[in-house]
């Protein structure tokens, strides 16, 4: 549906995006995530037309854009700002695109009304921009850019604007709309709760460069390096060294977690190589009084943090050089755990992943 | 010391006020004085100085002029100060600042000494007086505020709804036509017409740079030596007061406007 051909976009010696290749799918959520400067946002504008690429070419549907202003490709935006043009109404700011289509007035109402109601703001069309909030001028925006029934809507940060509880209700409400209208949708976020929980897929970039593209669960369980690992929320850091091949699998020898079988990661790693392998903070759960589990590590209580719901534990143990991070629900009394007492934790080893550095 | 500013504060501002008003307030009062003669109370009310106007033919030349010279300053000043207003709110330059205040700096200099130093130059130019060498005088003078209300108009113009709009479809004319234009009409007209106003009730660049084709004030202040011509003079002068007070109030009106839009449309990204 949209192809990335090795696009470089370069500012004098500086590469704001290089050498990008992607694939992304019709009908799919993708997300593009990373930091600020990684490159998302140079990547979403030279698809919509408004940058171009250095080197490199972009293909819709298998049409090169090379050299296709913006407002010829089938592509829309919601922009961070939204946008929206504060001497019309809303209504007006919807039909904007749909009067150089030179449509009947019947059937242009028709497609005003229709988008308007699908982001529920039926009955408001004759509101000034100026006087709509913040989640109202978002869901103008998206009405504008869904009117036009492109074949990719592309979004630039579109809930950073809003506050936390709004953002987790307009995610669920984005969710929905793209499945219903079935348009690819190309979503720009630093934020990776956002990233995980709207898309199909997601690309998770650093410095110019795409990190790696894979399912939200796939880049959260598996992450490629420990900078993808990081940014995507608590990850244990634990040396390893590996010691055995066979296929897909390697074998990996680590000081505390003793000798783990785990999947092959995508670098290239020989027998002898010093390697890492990462756990998340909730995937090793406190083994409370005769509780056992098929694999432990014993440790120290060090420090306790209570954020409502759960409490984090930085757990010492020995032969490990960081300390543990672990996450454990309150439901047994993790928030009540006595600095410096001893607990055991149990783990299973699929959840290690080995990865590059 | 609190209390007794509370007290006198209210005091001297009214009177401050009527310092500076007051004299405003007689001009069209005495206009319409049947004694030539200026004095309270006034002998009895008539508009007969009004309708003497329009059969002085000198005072029509004057105004004609004026007219000329006004929409002339007005449309080059605000077309000079587009673009540097533009450049002003949207670009970051070396020397962004130092530019603003060049460019304002005619506010504060002593208008005679700008006045004389053209008049000199325009002379070694070969330029001869004319209504077009008052019009550069002019532009000189309207510049600053030109400026200084269309950078207001600009300031957080949101280049994303150009954007915006070439992304659903409309070509580069047709975004300046329906998204540009629109948003920043008001602050254009709002510097056509004070502008405009400016160069109206100028004088000391129209005195120096007028030559033999006399502008309003020139004209007024030829007048003022014939004692007779002085109820005509008040009663001209009123027009133009009245002139003046409308267009700057309209001007205001739309400048507020232009910097409402443009800060409604920057208001997400702060």
């Amino acid at each position: 549906m949209i192809d990335i051909r090795n696009v470089t976009r370069s500012y004098g010696t500086f590469k704001a995006l290089d050498d990008a290749v992607l694939s992304i799918r019709e009908g799919e959520f993708f997300s593009l995530l990373g930091p600020s400067g990684c490159g998302k946002t140079t990547l979403l504008r030279m698809i919509a037309g408004f940058d171009n690429p250095t080197s490199g070419s972009i293909l819709i549907d298998g049409q090169s854009m090379v050299g296709i202003p913006a407002n010829r490709r089938p592509t829309n935006m919601v922009f961070q700002s939204y946008a929206i043009f504060p001497h019309l109404n809303v209504e007006q700011n919807v039909a904007y695109g749909l009067k150089r289509l030179k449509l009947e007035a019947a059937e242009e109402r028709r497609r005003v009304d229709e988008a308007l109601a699908m982001v529920s703001l039926s009955g408001l069309g004759k509101r000034g921009a100026t006087e709509l909030s913040g989640g109202q001028r978002q869901r103008v925006a998206l009405a504008r850019a869904l009117v036009m029934r492109p074949k990719v809507l592309l979004l630039d940060e579109p809930l950073s604007a809003l506050d936390k509880k709004l953002r987790e209700q307009m995610q669920v409400e984005l969710r929905r709309l793209q499945q219903a209208v079935g348009i690819t949708f190309i979503l720009v976020t630093h934020d990776q709760y956002e990233a995980l929980a709207m898309s199909d897929r997601i690309a998770v970039m650093f410095g110019g460069r795409i990190a790696q593209v894979a399912a939200p669960k796939e880049i959260y369980q598996r992450p490629v390096n420990r900078q993808v690992a990081d940014f995507l929320g608590g990850m244990n850091f634990i040396k390893a060294e590996m010691v055995e091949e066979s296929g897909d699998a390697i074998v990996v020898d680590t000081h505390g977690f003793g000798r783990i079988r785990t999947e092959r990661p995508r670098s290239t790693l020989r027998p002898g190589s010093a390697t890492t392998v990462g756990i998340r903070p909730e995937r090793l759960r406190v083994l409370w009084d005769d509780a056992t589990a098929s694999h432990e590590v014993a440790g120290t209580v060090v420090e306790r943090h209570y954020f409502g719901e759960i409490t984090h534990l930085i757990v010492d143990v020995p032969g490990l050089e960081k300390p543990l991070s672990v996450t454990e629900t309150n439901d047994f009394g993790a928030d009540d755990l006595p600095i410096g007492a001893t607990i055991r934790l149990g783990y299973d080893p699929d959840a290690l992943v080995a990865m590059a550095d | 010391m609190r209390r007794i500013l509370n007290g006198w504060l209210p005091i001297y501002a009214v009177a401050y006020i009527v310092f500076l008003y007051l004299p405003i307030v007689f001009l069209p009062i005495f206009s319409v004085n049947t004694s030539p003669v200026p004095q309270f109370p006034i002998a009895d009310f008539t508009l007969k100085w009004y309708r003497d106007l329009p059969r002085t033919p000198a005072l029509l030349d004057a105004a004609w002029n004026s007219l000329v010279v006004g929409v002339s300053a007005a449309v080059l000043s605000t077309v000079l100060g587009i673009c540097a207003a533009r450049a002003i709110t949207r670009y970051r330059f070396p020397g962004r600042r130092a530019v603003n205040g060049l460019i304002m700096a005619p506010l504060v200099l002593p208008e005679i000494v700008i006045a004389i130093s053209m008049l000199l130059i325009m002379l070694q130019a070969g330029l001869s007086l004319s209504l077009f060498t008052v019009v550069l005088g002019h532009i000189l003078v309207c510049i600053p505020y030109s400026v200084s209300v269309l950078t207001s108009g600009f300031e957080g113009f949101d280049r994303s709804l150009e954007e915006a709009s070439a992304d659903l479809g409309e070509t580069a004319f047709g975004t300046f036509r329906r998204v540009t234009l629109p948003m920043v009409a008001p602050a254009i007209i709002s510097s056509l017409l004070v502008s405009f106003t400016i160069s109206l009730d100028e004088f000391i660049m129209a005195f120096f740079l007028a030559g033999t084709e006399a502008t309003l004030p020139v004209y007024i202040w030829g007048q003022l030596r014939f004692a007779a011509k002085l109820p005509s003079v008040l009663a001209l002068g009123t027009l133009m007061l009245a002139g003046t007070f409308l267009l700057l109030t309209i001007a205001e009106i739309l400048r507020r406007r232009a910097a409402r839009r443009a800060q409604t449309a920057g208001i997400a990204l702060a």
